[in-house]
């Protein structure tokens, strides 16, 4: 059954006419066009569909469109403010913490849901809480490199 | 460059062998100064061209060319799929045209736009593309020189390049850039190579470090993959499956499917579709068909099949032999016999395999998730019997490939869905799908006999590869009475490999390096000699000497005392597509859960001329990454032929905490031709491993991977 859902996406709000059972990633990519969120296992095993729901990392291909309703979602697209990119962006680019680049949207919301939590981030703690994204390129190195980094200068950006 | 011969192609008979007239092509690309050239090794077998057929000459398959606004374009027929060539190949192109590098673009994996290819993997993109495209880069140099000849009316000896920019040092005040030399000119060159090596040592661009090009779309999430395509009109199908791989479609119901709004099914064979504009809904659908199945009786499973392959009637083709092994192990004072099985691991790229298939008139275009998109193009073709020239493959961003998106039969089933149904049709595999129908890693068995005598020197090695095939097991230590076969399939016999089997990074190189370095390493405890020294002292390639002397002073090896040491410090040495590896780790072992943790791993790699040190480094570490998948936890289990791993749940890739410290050295070779770097590494991570178990407990592992269970119940035997 259809229902009309409204929630802020990227900052804007956004209403949409569609059945609230339906998965949110499959939403953001199919109904919005926001297809830089990637489908890896449908499973919540993968990571690759990450996006942030206010505030908190959640994996998108585990919750429904209607569990979004009156939050604010903010998908990789959404990321960078004002054209300039977000510092887990640009570490991304500076450390090169991806090959392929299909888990990197993922990777890089969870590592920025990860900051917003914890400022002074250490990088046993990154790396505890980037276990369980999947890279199968085998960037991990680059991409610990990167988060660290951005921990770094957001906090000096304080 | 004196040895490339070029003439220039204008008559209508050789451009037609070519398959397509001069000018049709011009049309195709605009106007500028192209030169055609073949990326290939000597040896290799030259495409031949199917007259009138190919929509681009196919004996030549890649072509350069300079565009009147000065960009230097190259185009080809390979993919990026994460490896980094791109970065390499612009690199080569700005080095010899002497360009800026933001002037280079790359142009791939268009079948419309870029000359045909046969795919990209083995990690050949740089070994074999780049000296060729350098010397094509060189001959539109001599092109652009001889035209600022004419027009500045001195010799082309005289003329320097600067930037793009050609210019009389006697007369500084005039200048032409390419851009100028090339407008309004329509000149085509064949270059016709003889491959040899080159000299590199003067490149400034070569061996500098340059981080990947595309990442800003990649962060952003700007990079459009296949499945991220929109096409109006376009509906996302879903198919339905058997149980098992080998089932036969027998009937099939979808009048409940149907009921649901807008969803269409459409069949075309044993292709059954679930069609809708929403993904999520033709999944729905889906699970209201009801269709029945035959199913063969298959009795092997992942644990019966190591057996089966030794019980199979197979072929038996000696590969390498020399001496005498009967007489060899007669002169041997300790003889030791190893058996090793290695299971089947899927590809498990992130990014399953897509495809969008759209039928405009006439023609098809489709987009595909693939490393092969040349031969997807024949396959379309053939399929719909359609002319070349009118199946555009179009590759865009790919989420990983490693060898497994080179079958395309994702697109195959888009391309025939699509036909079907009269619109563009987008189909993105489940990770379920993935886990059934992608080809996996072949499994194999490995027997190796060997023996050393008094004095530690090996004097016999009879090795015998079932199944897998004997990528990496060459001969590299000095074994004077030696022989290599491989066992394979017999014509008529059933199949042995129950899954879909196909390339996976260094295909089998991992098996073989185990197998061997697994052997070397129990002779080395026999001769009761520490494993380096053990290895230096039987060695024989020089290049693997080298570098494993590397890899002992980057990892600070010191000399056990006795083997095993209980340090767990293993070494493993290999090659692959012509790179020499070389591998010393260090582990501890949970004694009481069996658990495998690696402390460090030091890599030391001759890969000849390295072109991007830094693309070069990341390949090594992201493969040494990646092993540590096949060597703890990857292993497809499977029942006949229902897989029982279908998705990360239960077949666990490689985490962030199981990446040890990683040092790597690449040994500077800058007067030797560039070999693969995409690969080398991920082979000896199995074997370097097995190796430092042994070192900290005493146990042997015979079978991949070293799960928890396998080291503890080895740890019992020992
Ligand atoms: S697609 Fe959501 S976690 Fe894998
Ligand atoms: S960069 Fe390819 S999966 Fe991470």
């Amino acid at each position: 059954m259809e229902e009309t859902i409204s929630f802020q996406l990227n900052g804007k709000q956004t209403e949409l006419k569609i059945d609230p059972t339906q998965t949110l990633l499959w939403v953001l990519r199919n109904n919005l066009g926001f297809t830089g969120t990637k489908y890896g296992c449908g499973i919540g095993f993968c990571g690759s569909c990450i996006v942030l729901i206010d505030n908190e990392p959640v994996r998108s291909c585990s919750v429904t469109v209607g569990e979004v309703k009156g939050k604010s979602v903010v998908t990789i697209e959404g990321l960078s403010k004002n054209g300039e990119l977000h510092p887990v962006q640009k570490a991304f680019v500076e450390h090169d913490a991806l090959q392929c680049g299909f888990c990197t949207p993922g990777m890089i919301m969870n590592a920025a849901g990860l900051l917003i939590k914890n400022p002074s981030i250490t990088r046993d703690e990154i790396i505890s809480g980037m276990e369980d994204n999947l890279c199968r390129c085998g960037a991990h190195v680059h991409i610990i490199d990167a988060v660290e980094s951005a921990a770094k200068e957001m906090k000096g950006g304080k | 460059m004196k040895n490339n011969k070029t003439k220039t192609q204008v008559s209508k008979k050789n451009s037609g062998r070519r398959g397509m007239e001069r000018r049709d092509f011009f049309k195709l690309v605009g106007g500028g100064v192209v030169i055609f050239f073949l990326p290939r090794c000597a040896g290799d077998p030259v495409p031949v061209a199917e007259p009138g057929k190919r929509s681009l000459p196919k004996d030549y398959n890649a072509f350069l060319k300079i565009d009147e606004d000065g960009t230097v374009s190259c185009f080809t027929g390979k993919i990026e799929q994460g490896q980094g060539i791109n970065m390499a190949l612009v690199q080569m192109m700005a080095e010899e045209l002497n360009v800026p590098m933001e002037k280079i673009k790359m142009v791939m994996g268009d079948t419309e736009l870029c000359p045909w290819d046969g795919g990209t993997w083995g990690s050949l993109t740089v070994r074999q593309f780049g000296p060729n495209m350098r010397r094509a880069a060189a001959e539109a140099r001599g092109v652009l020189l001889e035209l600022a000849s004419n027009k500045l009316k001195v010799p082309a000896s005289q003329l320097v390049v600067n930037d793009g920019v050609i210019s009389d040092p006697n007369n500084p005040g005039k200048t032409f850039t390419y851009g100028q030399l090339a407008k309004g000119k329509k000149i085509d060159k064949y270059l016709d190579v003889k491959p040899e090596p080159e000299n590199y040592t003067k490149y400034t661009f070569v061996g500098k470090s340059f981080k990947r090009p595309d990442a800003g779309a990649k962060v952003t999430g700007k990079a459009k993959f296949t499945g991220d395509m929109r096409l109006p009109g376009m509906v996302y199908a879903r198919i339905v499956r058997p149980k098992s791989l080998s089932g036969k479609l027998t009937s099939v119901d979808y009048s409940e499917a149907e009921k649901i709004e807008g969803v269409k099914v459409v069949r075309d064979g044993e292709l059954v579709a679930v069609l809708h504009e929403n993904l999520v809904v033709a999944g729905r659908a889906l699970e209201k068909i009801k269709a029945d199945y035959s199913y063969d009786e298959i009795g092997v499973d992942n644990k019966t099949i190591f057996e089966s392959m030794l019980k199979a009637d197979s072929t038996a083709n000696v590969e390498e032999s020399a001496g005498d092994n009967e007489a060899g192990f007669k002169l041997c004072d300790k003889v030791i016999e190893t058996e090793i099985h290695d299971p089947f691991l899927a590809h498990a790229f992130i990014e399953t395999h897509s495809a969008l298939a759209s039928f405009e008139g006439e023609k098809l275009t489709v987009w595909a998730s693939s490393q092969t998109p040349y031969p997807l193009q024949d396959a379309l073709a053939s399929h719909f019997s359609m002319p070349l020239n009118k199946v555009r493959v179009i590759v865009p961003f790919v989420g990983g490939g490693f060898g497994g998106k080179s079958k395309n039969q994702q697109a195959m089933e888009a391309a025939r869905i699509a036909k079907a149904c009269g619109k563009p049709v987008m189909v993105i595999w489940t990770r379920e799908e993935e886990f059934m129908y992608d080809n996996f890693h072949t499994a194999g068995v490995l027997k190796i006999k060997s023996g050393i005598d008094k004095s530690g020197l090996i004097k016999a090695w009879d090795y015998h590869s079932y199944f897998c095939g004997t990528r990496g097991a060459e001969i590299i230590y000095d074994m004077p009475n030696h022989s290599i076969t491989s066992h394979g399939h017999k014509e008529g016999t059933p199949r042995v490999h129950i899954l879909d089997t196909g390339p996976w990074r260094a295909p089998n190189n991992n098996t073989n390096t185990l197998g061997r370095e697994l052997q070397i390493d129990r002779l080395a405890a026999a001769a009761k000699m520490d494993p380096v020294e053990f290895r230096l002292k039987n060695l024989k390639d020089q290049r693997v000497i080298d570098t494993l002397k590397a890899a002992v002073e980057l990892f600070g090896y010191v000399p056990a005392k006795k083997y095993p040491s209980g340090r767990g410090i293993g070494v493993a040495v290999g090659t692959d597509v012509g790179t020499m590896v070389a591998e010393i780790a260090e582990i501890e072992v949970d004694m009481k859960t069996g658990k495998v943790k690696v402390i460090r791993i030091a890599c030391a790699q001759d890969m000849g001329l390295c072109v991007n040190p830094h693309g070069a480094t990341m390949q090594m570490e992201g493969c040494l990454t990646m092993a540590l998948g096949y060597t703890f936890t990857e292993e497809i289990r499977f029942e006949g032929g229902n897989v029982i791993d279908r998705n990360y749940d239960t077949y666990e890739l490689p985490r962030f905490s199981w990446v040890p410290k990683m040092e790597t050295i690449i040994l500077d070779r800058p007067d030797q031709p560039p070999h693969g770097g995409g690969e080398p590494a991920i082979i000896a991570v199995g074997a370097v491993i097995c190796n430092a178990i042994f070192d900290a407990t005493g146990a042997r592992l015979y079978q991949m991977p070293f799960t928890p269970e396998r080291v503890l119940e080895a740890m019992k035997k020992a």
